[in-house]
């Protein structure tokens, strides 16, 4: 199994190998994407109000599962970070690159929908709550990846930065989440990863959970999109070397 | 074994001497007074708000102080090509580094912590609290110095890569803020279970310290071997 896996990966480390893979992924992925995204804005729109929180309960179908993009986006990051850097793949530093700016824009919509949600509820635009501040300090985190790549020229040196930075910034996000945590609770406690009894009703939780999933495949599709730009750039920035000293 | 012992030590006493012979330290210092003489100026200066506030400022002040004074740590001998030669010292480059930031925890740390009790005085703390605060400061200052080691490591081939030092260090600082300021206050309430409570939060505070102390100085060598290949 791990072997194969590894072959698979081996494979695709050609860079044309992945491009053909890419082209044919494309277009059937932004399609899922688009479908999943319709068929459930549809069915959060036929929600029942909530009792207490009327229509606002509807902000909740965006919030949850951006909130879950903008850890699937760190941890997608990390783990292509760790797969450049430990196994040397030449697309794992692509990879992580193109998710980046990805999941920044999930953490900023996770938060603007939080605050949003916030301001009828809690009568406030933002609160000092554990998970808010947890999440605004993730945002800096990517800000600080994104502004990294962005900082340094030399591309090679840029991405063993970034990779670092993506690996440690890993082992902090738990350590921020329990201290923030521990320093002040006010927000609802988790209510779906109860996977035995979930809190929520089942009108409820459908619709969330295919909202969480077309956001999932919007996301590899975006990045995906990014992945293929990034690789051209690489050849556009060969090329133009390659013209430079021809011309020289 | 000695000589690397020497080593370790002529690194660190190096960066010592250059801190003081560059003005490195009267440079924080003199920052933290400023930015603690700024805050009546936002706050009002009534007193009682300042007492209450105190240690929380103190807190913040000394962080952003570090922050600034950790840019350069490793970009004068990146440029002039130190770091190139020091990859070559026959000692591991991860002790370097430890050398390096141990160094730099006794020229600059310790004489912006030592500057605490008389800036604290300036926003009218009690004299009570401060052995507390300064005591967590002490135990948390080194993880606050290696998190900002790792931005600095990372920004180092960066021409003014101050800002960026700080954004990638500023989410390190969060716990160790939040502990040490849980502490300062703790220390306010006096009692037998607040003596227990201060305990907890130093603990809390040197485990930190001690985690990046193990971790980080392998995240910066291997930073820093990044900008040098």
């Amino acid at each position: 199994m791990l072997k194969a896996l590894e072959n698979i990966s081996a494979f695709y480390a050609n860079p044309t190998r992945f491009m053909g893979l890419a082209s044919r992924l494309h277009g059937p992925l932004w399609a899922l994407a688009v479908l999943l995204l319709a068929y459930g804005l549809y069915r959060v729109a036929h929600v029942p109000a909530d009792y207490q929180q009327g229509d606002t309960v509807r902000i909740m179908f965006v919030h949850v599962p951006a909130a879950w993009m903008a850890l699937f986006g760190y941890s997608f990051i990390f783990f292509a970070s760790v797969t450049a850097l430990i196994f040397r793949h030449p697309l794992g530093h692509v990879a992580a690159r193109a998710a980046a700016p990805v999941g920044a824009v999930f953490t900023l919509l996770a938060l603007i929908t939080g605050s949003l949600w916030g301001q009828p509820m809690w009568g406030t635009w933002w609160v000092w709550d554990a998970r808010l501040t947890s999440v605004l300090v993730l945002f800096f985190i990517y800000l600080g990846y994104i502004a990294l790549w962005q900082a340094i020229d030399e591309p090679t040196r840029a991405a063993r930065a970034a990779a670092i930075l993506a690996i440690v910034g890993f082992i902090n996000v738990p350590i921020v989440k329990f201290s923030v945590d521990w320093w002040n609770t006010l927000h609802q406690p988790a209510s779906v990863s109860r996977l035995a009894r979930p809190a929520l009703h089942a009108d409820f939780l459908y619709p969330l959970l295919i909202m969480g999933a077309a956001f999932l495949v919007l996301f590899l599709a975006i990045t995906l999109t990014r992945m293929q730009m990034e690789v051209l750039r690489q050849r556009l920035r060969v090329r133009a070397r390659a013209g430079a000293s021809e011309n020289a | 074994m000695t000589t690397q012992r020497r080593i370790f030590a002529a690194i660190c006493r190096q960066h010592i001497r250059l801190s003081w012979r560059n003005g490195q330290t009267v440079l924080a210092v003199s920052f933290l007074f400023i930015a603690i003489t700024l805050l009546p100026f936002g706050l009002g200066p009534e007193l009682k708000l300042l007492r209450a506030l105190a240690p929380g400022l103190l807190w913040v002040v000394l962080a952003i102080s570090l922050l600034t004074s950790l840019e350069r740590l490793f970009q004068a001998d990146y440029e002039d090509g130190a770091l190139d030669r020091l990859l070559l010292v026959p000692l591991s480059f991860e002790a370097v580094v430890l050398a390096k930031l141990l160094g730099h925890y006794v020229a600059l740390v310790l004489p912006l912590i030592a500057a605490v009790p008389l800036a604290g005085l300036l926003l009218n703390i009690e004299a009570a609290r401060l052995p507390i605060l300064v005591a967590a400061m002490l135990c948390g200052a080194p993880a606050l110095v290696m998190a900002g080691g790792i931005g600095a490591a990372l920004a180092v081939s960066v021409r003014r890569g101050g800002l960026l030092t700080v954004l990638i260090a500023m989410p390190f600082y969060v716990p160790v803020l939040i502990f040490g300021a849980a502490a300062a206050r703790a220390g306010l309430q006096g009692g037998v279970d607040v003596a227990v409570d201060v305990g907890a939060y130093l603990g809390v505070l040197a485990a930190l310290s001690a985690a990046s102390l193990l971790l980080a100085p392998f995240a910066i060598a291997a930073a820093l071997r990044a900008a040098l290949r």
